[in-house]
């Protein structure tokens, strides 16, 4: 066996846990000139901090191997976490953090590193098992992030205007599920997915016809360049004039979005065919569409798809965009410009995050599709024997 | 011609040795920027029905643009060409090629079997005969049982064996094969040799071979056709007399060296030419 290692984040972690036992925990209230809270009143998050202590120097000198010691870690971490939560909110340290809580999210942070290390490490043969290491990485790292956002804007008192903590948006998406839905369907269901289709679907037409044209290639392509040089903000308010203020007018800007990453991406992939798989299909006397569909077209699948996925976020983007131009009082875009007037900073954020949401799913979904259509493709292999 | 004509085995040859490829003072220049390249010059050749004939030669002879021009995937710029009486293109439409080329070339999204329906589904044959001639065109090539693998499922050989069971799926009345064996290890090599001979041997067709092992040449060919570079054009016909069925042992015969001594010459005297 080689020396003993101590565990670094172990030993950070049990050392900051022991500071945060010392140094004050909250900062003193300026009406009453006394301390805000104070460790020893707040049983859970004393036995939170004790925990730290004892379980830091534990794995410090055990050091973290197994996936139970890191889950061990991550239990010590979440309850850490929990306790914290329940300090800011329940015993009014929220905007009065003092130097002791602070010391206690870096012992927290010290040991969710280490957990998260520990899982992102696994590897298993079993599927089963190492899908869930797979999810759970992400999955973690992603509260984590959401926890420091939460304590760092509760614990410093910053003003709901500049950023509301997660906790606010989440219970305004919850609340407020009627007018999501029906900006969701507005924005997402009518503009973006016509949009998308519209722009992508007349893009890998009218790519087909490019390749078959030569005229098309040479004058056709610079035209699309510079149509997709056009900046949106510019085109928006004159897609609005012409269409209309309902959906009409965001498809439009998609289209004009999403229509050239289609088009030069088809066009490239329609010539993606090696030239010895032309020539073999020259010698069966394949005729133009034939070879379109038997070898073109399937070899040009991961560009297509690859235009597909650019495209759907550029579609969101442009929806939400195009609703500051005009739109009826309903949407995506439209709800932030307005609750954005009104300081209602929670709405607002609450839809970058239904925004965010459809996004991930919508690429995911295309990512999905993908998957399925271009298995054959090396990025995908699977050797199956 | 001065052709050693020996016939043994007069019983194996086929009965009609009509002419299916005739080629008379064929010549191909590509134009580029350096000047015209004179890819092939002069060219004669008859290849007779049941033939196997090898060209043989060094890189830049010409022996895969002769093929490409018998394929139509060339035009000539200069001579006569018939494929069984009628033009290259004609032919190329009445789908008498079946070309195998130095890479397999096989569709990646297509299933083995998928690949080699693939000329089929093009010339409109039903599903069910088409399944039933990839069946029988695997089986020719020991690939039965390799029918839902993809291409990268399969080593090298096993992928070049699939691309010559698509070309023999549909029938053709020429086997082009362009070095197919070219980037596979000797033990294989030797292993396709066999079968590819026995193939020949059992549906007696036409084959069109470019390779540049002499062994190769000697041991798969009817006939051995020797060119030489700059301008590619025909050096040397060589006929051999082995018998169809012949297997890897002859390649110690005396005649099989004397024979590999001839195309050794030819190809010598075709690079002196050069210097």
């Amino acid at each position: 066996m080689t020396p003993m290692k101590l565990d670094k984040f172990c030993l950070v972690g049990a050392i900051a846990a022991l500071l945060a036992l010392i140094f004050p925990l909250a900062g003193i209230d300026p009406d009453t000139g006394k301390q805000v809270a104070f460790v020893g009143d707040i049983p859970g998050l004393a036995i939170a901090m004790a925990l730290c202590v004892i379980a830091g120097a534990a794995f410090t000198w055990l050091g973290v191997r197994t996936v139970i010691s890191g889950a061990v870690i991550l239990a010590v971490a979440v309850f850490g976490c929990s306790q914290a939560i329940a300090t800011l909110y329940d015993y009014g340290v929220a905007g009065y953090a003092g130097t002791g809580f602070w010391l206690f999210i870096i012992s927290l942070w010290a040991f969710v590193w280490r957990g998260i290390d520990v899982i992102a490490n696994y590897r298993s043969l079993e599927m089963a098992k190492q899908q869930a290491a797979n999810v759970i990485v992400p999955v973690a790292f992603g509260v984590w992030l959401l926890f420091v956002w939460e304590v760092v804007v509760s614990g410093f008192g910053v003003p709901q205007v500049l950023l509301p903590p997660p906790s606010m948006i989440g219970v305004r998406f919850v609340t407020s599920t009627d007018i999501m839905a029906a900006d969701f369907y507005q924005t997402f269901v009518k503009a973006v997915l016509s949009g998308y289709v519209l722009g992508c679907g007349s893009a890998f037409v009218m790519a087909i016809a490019v390749d078959r044209v030569p005229f098309l290639k040479r004058g056709l392509l610079p035209l699309g360049n510079m149509v997709s040089a056009l900046p949106i903000i510019g085109v928006a308010p004159i897609m609005v004039m012409w269409f209309g203020f309902d959906w009409q007018s965001k498809a439009a800007v998609i289209v004009i979005m999403t229509f050239f990453p289609m088009l030069v991406n088809t066009v490239t992939g329609l010539n993606a065919a090696g030239k010895l798989e032309r020539d073999l299909m020259a010698t069966y006397a394949s005729g133009y569409w034939s070879t379109l569909f038997r070898l073109r077209l399937p070899a040009a699948m991961p560009f297509v798809f690859n235009a597909l996925k650019i495209n759907s976020t550029l579609a969101l983007i442009g929806a939400i965009v195009a609703e500051f131009f005009g739109t009826p009082i309903v949407g995506m875009g439209f709800r932030i410009s307005t609750e954005v007037g009104r300081m209602n900073i929670d709405m607002v954020w609450a839809e970058i995050a239904l925004a965010a949401l459809a996004g991930t799913v919508f690429y995911g979904a295309v990512a999905y599709i993908e998957r399925k259509a271009t298995s054959w493709h090396p990025s995908f292999r699977v050797r199956r024997h | 011609m001065t052709l050693k004509q020996v016939v043994n085995n007069v019983a194996e040859m086929p009965a009609s040795k009509d002419a299916v490829v005739d080629i008379k003072n064929l010549s191909l220049t590509f134009q580029t920027a350096d000047g015209p390249v004179y890819a092939l010059s002069d060219v004669d050749l008859t290849i007779n029905e049941g033939d196997f004939v090898s060209f043989i030669g060094p890189s830049g002879c010409g022996k895969t643009t002769l093929l490409r021009v018998i394929a139509d995937l060339e035009k000539p710029t200069g001579g006569d060409i018939s494929i069984n009486g009628v033009s290259p293109e004609q032919a190329r439409e009445n789908r008498a090629y079946g070309y195998v080329f130095q890479a397999p070339a096989l569709l990646p999204w297509r299933s083995i079997e998928r690949n080699v329906t693939l000329p089929l589904e093009i010339m409109e044959i039903s599903k069910e005969e088409r399944i039933k001639r990839a069946h029988d065109a695997l089986k020719l090539v020991e690939l039965n049982g390799f029918e839902k693998k993809f291409p990268w499922q399969l080593s090298g050989g096993m992928q070049q064996r699939a691309s010559i069971a698509r070309a023999l799926s549909f029938d053709a009345d020429l086997l082009l094969m362009d070095e197919p064996f070219g980037a596979l290890d000797e033990i294989v090599r030797d292993h396709l040799n066999e079968q590819l001979l026995k193939l020949w041997a059992r549906t007696n067709k036409t084959v069109a071979f470019v390779t540049h092992s002499i062994p190769e040449a000697v041991y798969l060919s009817t006939k051995i056709v020797v060119m030489s570079p700059r301008p590619g054009r025909i050096i040397d016909v060589i006929e051999t007399d082995f018998p169809r069925d012949r297997s890897l042992d002859i390649r110690e015969t005396p005649e099989f060296l004397e024979i590999a001594h001839r195309v050794r010459e030819g190809l010598r005297a075709g690079h002196s030419n050069d210097e």
